[in-house]
C-alpha cells in the first residue's frame, strides 16, 4: 500500500510541477475567456462612425417617431429631396432615407429608399427595417380598425404540463429541457475526460517500458503496486485540474470583466433585441430553469456523477494501462490496440446523447446497466430520475466489473512490461492473462 | 562467527523455469556465500535473466525454492536485494536528486533516511552538484554512476549486477570496481552477471556457468582452473637444448624463441620434468605451471553443451 502511494506521489508531482501542465492548467481558461472576450467584441462591434441620417416622410408613416440608435442620429425633415442631397453634398447629413406612402394597407412588401453613397451596416439596416415594420404594422392596425389589445389576445402560449400519476414528483415542460442539457454536458465531459487521462496513463506506462527504468522497478515493486500507483497519480492530476479549472473560471471571468470593462449591460442582450412579448417568455423561462436546476436532487446527482466517473476512469484506464505495457518502442503501434477500448467510450456516447432525447429507451435503460457503457450513459440518465432498482444493478455490475478489468489489465501489464521485441496481437495479449507469475 | 546466521546469502534449490514451451532456467542448484563475489556467467540466451528475474521477485520459479539469508523468498525480499540491469533506465526528465530518492524509498528507505546516505554516496562520488541537473542533461558514464548509487543505496545483503561495466570507461569501470570491493568488504554480496571472462578471473571467487538454462560448472574460480588443467609447462631457458633427452615422459608441444611448452599426463609431477632440464645444463629462467584461462574453459564448455 505504501509503495503504491509512492507511485501515486511521484506520478502527481512530476505531472503537476511541470510546465506545460501548469501553462495549460492557468491558460485555458484564460485562452476561453480571452476567446470569448474577443467574440464580444468582434460582435459588439457594429458601425462606430456617428451618422447622421434624415428623414423624409411626406405620407407621415413614422408619424415623427423614429428613435434614434447608438451612433445614428435620425432627423425628420419635409424639405425637398433635392435640398437635402445638397446638405449631404456639403456632408452636413451622411444619408437619407425615403419612405414612400403606403397606399394599399393591406400591402405585403414595402420598399424604402436610402440615399448614400455608403452602405448600411447589416445591423443598422436590420434595426431600420425592423423599425419601420413595427410602425407599419401599427398603420395597419389603425386602418383595419383592429385594436391592439384584441389582436394580442388571437396569440395563444401552449404549454405542456406533465403530471405523474403514480409517483409523487414535480415536474414541469421545463424538466425535460435542463435534464437533458445537463445529461448531454455531463456524458460529453466524462466521455473526454476519460479518454484524455486514460491516454496519459498508457503513455505513461510506454514511457517507463521505452527507457528501460521498469526492470529497476519491478524488482522494487509488484507491478499491480506500480499500475495502481499510476492510475491513481493521473486521476489525482484530473480532478486537481477539473478543480483548479472549476475555481479559476469564475475568477478570470470576473477579474476579466473589471479590466476589459466587459459588464453584462454592454453585453448584447439577447432579450433587449427581442420584441416584449417573447423577451418576457423568455425571461420567465431561465428563471425556470434556474428554479429547475435549484430543485434537482444535487445529493443524489453528484455523488453518484462522481462514482461514475471514477469507477469509468479506473476500468478505462487499466486497459489503457494495459494496452501501453503491450507497445514497444513505437507510439503507432498503440493505434491499433486502443481502437477496441475507444469502441465502447465512442459507442457509450452515442447512446449517451440518445439518451438525452429519450432517457427510458430500452437502449438506454439497458447501456445505463452495462459495465463500461454505463459509466457515460447513467450519468445522462441521472437529471430523469431513473428507478433505483436500475441505479442499483447499474452500481454493482459496475463495481464488479471494474475490479475484474484492473485484475485483468493488470495479469496483461505484468508480462506486457518485460516484453520487447516483437510487436503484440490481441491473442498474445490474451494469453499473457494466464501466465504463471 | 554467529552459528544462527546462514552461510549463504543467496541459495537456490532446483530451480525450474519454463516460458511458454522453452525451458528457461532447468534444475538450477547454486549457493552464494555471504560477502563473496559470486559470477553467473553463461552467452546470451542461456537463462541468465530468467534467473535474475526469478531472485529478484519479478517472476516466479515453477517448482524448486530460493532462499534469501536462510529465508524463502518473501514480499520484502526485494527491499533487501539491489539489482542493476543490463539495460540501463533511468526517468529521463527526472531530477537526480528527487529519482534517486524515489527509487530508494521505493526499497523501504525513509525519506529522512534515503537523503542522508544519497547524500554520502553522492559525495563519494563527487557529484552532489548533480542534485538538480535532469538525467537527460548527464552523459552515459554519469548515468551510469547515478544508476549505480540507486542500486546500492539501501544497503542490500545481495547486489546483482548485470554487466556493470559495459559501456563504461576505463576511469569509471575501475571506480565501479573498487566500490564492489568496497561494499564486499562491508559484508555485502555480490552477483556479479557477465559474459566477460577477463573481468570474472580478476573479480570473482566462485562462479557458475549455464548454457540453455543447465549449470555446466559451479564452483571456486581457483578449484574450476585447476581442474581443467592440462599438466602443460612454460620454461625459458639460455642456451641450446641437447637433442635426445627424455624429459621425464613430458611431450614438447612447441619450442619457441627459447620458451619450451611441455604437456604431460595426469598424475604426473613436475619433479622429474624439472630434473630432467636440470641435467641438461641449460640456464634455466623461469618455470610456470601453465593454467586455462576461464576464457578458454567457458567456451570449451558451452561449445561442448551446443553439440
Amino acid at each position: 500500500m505504501n509503495k503504491i502511494w509512492l507511485v501515486t506521489q511521484r506520478e502527481y508531482l512530476t505531472r503537476v510541477t511541470n510546465k506545460t501542465f501548469i501553462l495549460t492548467t492557468l491558460l485555458a481558461p484564460l485562452g476561453i475567456l480571452v476567446f470569448m472576450a474577443a467574440v464580444v467584441l468582434v460582435m459588439s462591434t457594429g458601425s462606430d462612425k456617428a451618422k447622421i441620417i434624415n428623414v423624409y416622410d411626406p405620407s407621415g408613416l413614422l408619424q415623427n417617431e423614429f428613435k434614434s440608435r447608438d451612433n445614428l442620429t435620425f432627423k425628420f425633415s419635409n424639405e425637398s429631396m433635392d435640398a437635402q442631397k445638397t446638405l449631404y453634398k456639403e456632408k452636413k447629413i451622411n444619408g437619407i432615407l425615403e419612405l414612400p406612402p403606403l397606399t394599399d394597407s393591406l400591402a405585403k412588401s414595402y420598399v424604402y429608399k436610402y440615399h448614400s453613397d455608403d452602405q448600411l451596416a447589416m445591423d443598422e439596416n436590420f434595426a431600420i427595417e425592423s423599425a419601420i415594420g413595427k410602425k407599419i404594422r401599427d398603420f395597419k392596425l389603425k386602418k383595419l380598425n383592429i385594436d391592439a389589445k384584441t389582436l394580442e389576445n388571437l396569440d395563444t402560449d401552449v404549454q405542456a404540463e406533465p403530471v405523474t400519476i403514480l409517483e409523487d414528483k414535480k415536474i414541469s415542460s421545463i424538466t425535460t429541457f435542463v435534464s437533458s442539457a445537463l445529461g448531454g454536458i455531463v456524458g460529453y465531459a466524462m466521455f473526454f475526460i476519460i479518454l484524455f487521462y486514460g491516454m496519459q496513463v498508457m503513455r505513461s506506462v510506454m514511457e517507463e517500458k521505452i527507457n528501460r527504468i521498469i526492470e529497476v522497478l519491478i524488482s522494487s515493486l509488484k507491478p499491480f503496486e506500480l499500475m495502481m500507483g499510476k492510475v491513481l497519480g493521473v486521476g489525482l492530476v484530473g480532478l486537481t485540474q477539473i478543480g483548479i479549472w472549476l475555481i479559476l473560471m469564475p475568477i478570470i471571468y470576473f477579474i476579466g470583466a473589471a479590466l476589459f470593462g466587459i459588464n453584462t449591460e454592454a453585453m448584447p442582450n439577447p432579450v433587449n433585441d427581442m420584441n416584449p412579448e417573447v423577451a418576457l417568455t423568455f425571461q420567465s423561462k431561465a428563471s425556470q430553469i434556474f428554479l429547475e436546476l435549484r430543485s434537482m436532487n444535487w445529493w443524489f446527482i453528484l455523488p453518484l456523477t462522481l462514482f461514475y466517473f471514477l469507477a469509468g476512469y479506473f476500468a478505462y484506464s487499466a486497459l489503457f494501462a494495459a494496452i501501453g505495457s503491450a507497445v514497444g518502442e513505437d507510439i503507432n503501434d498503440a493505434n491499433s490496440l486502443t481502437f477496441p477500448i475507444m469502441m465502447p467510450l465512442i459507442f457509450s456516447i452515442y447512446i449517451g446523447f440518445s439518451a438525452v432525447n429519450a432517457p427510458d429507451s430500452s437502449l438506454a435503460v439497458w447501456s445505463s446497466m452495462i459495465p463500461l457503457l454505463s459509466s457515460i450513459v447513467m450519468p445522462v440518465r441521472l437529471p430523469f430520475d431513473p428507478p433505483w432498482w436500475q441505479i442499483g444493478i447499474s452500481v454493482v455490475s459496475l463495481i464488479i466489473f471494474t475490479i475484474f478489468l484492473v485484475w485483468l489489465a493488470a495479469r496483461i501489464y505484468r508480462v506486457g512490461i518485460l516484453m520487447y521485441g516483437k510487436k503484440a496481437t490481441f491473442k498474445e495479449l490474451s494469453k499473457w492473462i494466464f501466465y504463471k507469475d | 562467527m554467529n552459528n544462527e546466521k546462514p552461510m549463504n546469502v543467496l541459495s537456490l534449490q532446483n530451480v525450474v523455469k519454463t516460458y511458454a514451451n522453452h525451458r528457461a532456467v532447468n534444475d538450477v542448484s547454486f549457493d552464494v556465500k555471504k560477502g563473496t563475489i559470486f559470477g553467473l556467467l553463461g552467452p546470451n540466451g542461456a537463462g541468465k535473466t530468467s534467473l535474475i528475474r526469478i531472485i529478484t521477485t519479478i517472476t516466479a520459479a515453477d517448482s524448486g525454492q530460493v532462499y534469501l539469508n536462510g529465508q524463502p523468498l518473501n514480499r520484502l525480499h526485494p527491499n533487501d536485494i539491489g539489482y542493476m540491469p543490463e539495460e540501463r533506465g533511468l526517468y529521463k526528465k527526472m531530477k537526480v536528486g528527487e529519482q534517486l530518492l524515489y527509487l530508494a524509498q521505493l526499497k523501504g528507505l525513509s525519506s529522512k533516511d534515503a537523503k542522508v546516505k544519497l547524500r554520502h554516496w553522492l559525495e563519494k562520488f563527487e557529484i552532489l552538484n548533480w542534485w538538480d541537473k535532469k538525467i537527460s542533461d548527464l552523459s552515459k558514464g554519469m548515468s551510469q554512476k547515478v544508476q549505480f548509487i540507486a542500486t546500492v543505496v539501501h544497503d542490500p545483503s545481495l547486489i546483482i549486477l548485470d554487466e556493470p561495466f559495459s559501456g563504461l570507461d576505463p576511469i569509471n569501470a575501475n571506480l565501479i570496481k573498487d566500490e564492489i570491493f568496497q561494499l564486499k568488504e562491508k559484508g555485502a554480496s555480490i552477483l556479479f552477471s557477465t559474459h566477460r571472462m577477463e573481468q570474472v578471473e580478476e573479480i570473482c571467487e566462485d562462479i557458475v556457468l549455464i548454457n540453455h538454462g543447465k549449470i555446466l560448472l559451479y564452483g571456486g574460480v581457483a578449484n574450476i582452473k585447476n581442474d581443467f588443467k592440462e599438466h602443460k609447462f612454460s620454461v625459458k631457458y639460455e642456451g641450446s637444448l641437447p637433442e635426445s633427452l627424455n624429459f621425464g615422459g613430458y611431450e614438447i608441444v612447441s619450442n619457441q624463441a627459447n620458451e619450451l611448452i611441455f604437456k604431460g599426463q595426469s598424475g604426473q609431477t613436475s619433479i622429474q620434468l624439472l630434473k630432467s632440464l636440470l641435467d641438461s645444463n641449460v640456464n634455466i629462467i623461469s618455470f610456470n605451471e601453465i593454467l586455462p584461462s576461464l576464457n578458454e574453459i567457458f567456451i570449451k564448455k558451452v561449445e561442448t553443451s551446443n553439440e
